[in-house]
């Protein structure tokens, strides 16, 4: 019986709880058990024990629960970033640990008032700074189609345990590919929302004008539901807009009168796509044809400079976002000295290799001298990136890419590299840098260069600001012509 | 090329105490990183625009009124070291 629960699409368990065919607690207790036996490091908070169930419920009653909402009794993993009033909270830093938000972040409340329970917090790369999970304080999240490799990262504990069922849909952030990427690697669905859609308030920030709270789950539908949820403006963010008329779920089944355009700087003439990656890449590229899409190439010229943009951008923003900590309000703080050595002392400890890395780096190019030559300039690449795509979609309803050029690696693979972690994010970051909204489909399975195992491989469907609905209407009707859940029945 | 020099000064901006080790990586590092950041210096840039937000943004105003807020011991209970009302820190000369 809980097995076959645990089948279940979000759809299929929300409209079972509100027609009173399936009770909310055994439900929930289903996935309770599945999450308290996470053997993924997908979790680092579950709402496991009595004691801790309890004070989930508690927090729950306190936002209006409507029993009739679209997520009635659908347990939800929420990433690690998310402040969660009264539940620890670290951003997948040491800094942060033991760490209880007085507060919870508007995206988790509007997921109670949907209905929704927190059922865990996901594990992350710190500070959402990474492409493979590995930079979590609390260490690496495992893939749940092969242990030896990485989930991708940084919303890696989401898509874990979305994928190994561990929890029927998950949110995570999404600054430069941190949401679609793992997704890609775990063989889900994933979707970074365009900028504005969903509040950032309660969301650790890290860099802020590109990350972005989106939905992980097994279907389209799944993923349209909880973004219809968390989606709005909020009084809190005055750069959250919402999306004009909600999200409509999605419902084609063609894709005609669409047309397509590939990007060769992101798909042909990429370096580093595996062959594999191309294969199923290809094919997809096919299926839109027989779906009645068109197809043809085109050109994004200033996208491969994207990478270089962002490791400027998103690292400067972050070494000012995280100067808040500095041991006095919260999180640990190391004594020793005077005040400019406890600050010093408590970072060093607090922060893991890669943040540190991160804060040098926006530190140094946001630094006297070099502002310009690399910030200012950084910033004028990323309006051309925006044009770009501006004139592709005059062209063009939506641009499609592989999402990762390769399949999951092997932990550890790419750790002693910080250039070739980064390169992971290479299809994904153009994207933020114009705040337009992009989904990651699975679209089938390959092998990694030089032979493996065979596993997920991400298709990346992105649309004009603003089009989160047509996009999920695109790639639903994508979905069911790749079929990707009957065919390969998910990971071990 | 990031050397010592520069790792050190751009540490004690950002307030992160370096073992001798990371510095010694750091410079390595960032110098990887910024050589491959540096291909952006090919493009022609001069009459384009920076771009701080992508999305257009207007200020949002609501009306100046009171209203509660958290307990201040709410806000101190989290703090590393509260001490009579406040957030106590070292001296900053020691």
């Amino acid at each position: 019986m809980a097995s076959e629960l645990l089948e279940l699409t979000v759809a299929e368990a929300a409209e079972r709880i509100r027609s009173g065919d399936l009770g909310a607690d055994e439900y929930l207790e289903a996935w309770r058990e599945r999450a308290e036996g996470d053997s993924l490091n997908a979790y680092l908070w579950t709402a496991g024990d009595a004691a801790q169930a309890d004070l989930e419920r508690t927090r729950a009653s306190r936002d209006e629960v409507d029993a009739t909402g679209p997520l009635t009794g659908i347990p939800v993993a929420v990433k690690d970033i998310f402040c969660t009033e009264g539940i620890p909270t670290t951003a997948g830093s040491r800094i942060l640990e033991g760490y209880r938000p007085p507060y919870t972040a508007t995206a988790v409340r509007r997921l109670r008032s949907a209905g929704a329970r927190v059922l865990g917090k996901a594990n992350m790369d710190e500070f959402a700074m990474g492409s493979s999970n590995e930079n979590s304080g609390y260490g690496p999240v495992l893939n749940p189609w092969d242990s030896g490799r990485v989930p991708g990262g940084s919303s890696g504990g989401s898509a874990a345990a979305v994928a190994g069922r561990l929890a029927p849909c998950a949110i995570g952030t999404d600054t430069g590919g941190s949401i679609r990427q793992p997704a890609a690697l775990c063989g889900i669905v994933g979707m970074k929302p365009t900028y504005g859609a969903v509040s950032r308030y309660g969301m650790i920030a890290f860099a802020s004008s590109l990350d972005q709270c989106g939905p992980l789950a097994h279907t389209v539908t799944d993923a349209a539901l909880v973004l219809q949820a968390v989606q709005g403006r909020d009084r809190c963010d005055s750069t959250s807009i919402g999306i004009e008329g909600g999200v409509e779920l999605p419902s084609r089944e063609d894709l005609k009168g669409l047309r397509f355009g590939v990007p060769r700087e992101l798909a042909s003439e990429a370096e580093g796509i595996e062959s594999g990656v191309g294969e199923v890449f290809e094919r997809t590229v096919g299926l839109i044809e027989e779906l009645g899409g068109e197809v043809s190439e085109t050109e994004l010229p200033h996208a491969p400079h994207g990478i270089s943009a962002y490791y400027v951008l998103a690292p400067a923003e972050a070494s000012a976002n995280l100067a808040r900590f500095d041991g006095v309000r919260y999180g640990l703080r190391v004594e020793c000295g005077d005040l400019t050595e406890m600050y010093e002392e408590t970072r060093a400890r607090g922060f893991g290799a890669e943040v540190k890395r991160r804060i040098m780096l926006g530190t140094y190019a946001l630094s006297s001298g070099y502002y310009e030559a690399y910030y200012g300039r950084a910033q004028r690449v990323r309006t051309r990136i925006a044009e770009d795509f501006k004139r592709a979609f005059d062209r063009f309803d939506f641009v499609v890419t592989p999402t990762s050029p390769t399949v999951a690696f092997k932990l550890g693979a790419k750790t002693d590299d910080p250039l070739a972690m980064y390169l992971n994010d290479y299809c994904t970051v153009p994207m933020p840098l114009a705040g337009i909204p992009a989904i990651s489909i699975p679209a089938g399975l390959a092998q990694p260069d030089g032979g493996g195992p065979e596993l997920p491989v991400g298709f990346q469907i992105a649309g004009p600001a603003f089009s989160d609905s047509a996009l999920l209407d695109a790639a639903h009707a994508l979905e069911g012509a790749i079929g990707f859940r009957r065919e390969n029945g998910g990971p071990n | 090329m990031i050397d010592r020099e520069q790792v050190l000064h751009v540490a004690k901006l950002a307030r992160l105490k370096l073992t001798d080790d990371e510095v010694e990586r750091m410079s390595e590092e960032l110098s990887g990183i910024l050589e491959h950041v540096e291909h952006i210096n090919e493009l022609d840039l001069d009459d384009v625009e920076p771009t701080s937000h992508v999305i257009a943004l207007e200020n949002v105003l609501r009306p100046d009124e009171p209203r509660a807020s958290w307990e201040r011991d709410q806000v101190l209970g989290r703090a590393p070291d509260p001490s009579a009302g406040s957030f106590r820190v070292p001296s900053p000369q020691a």
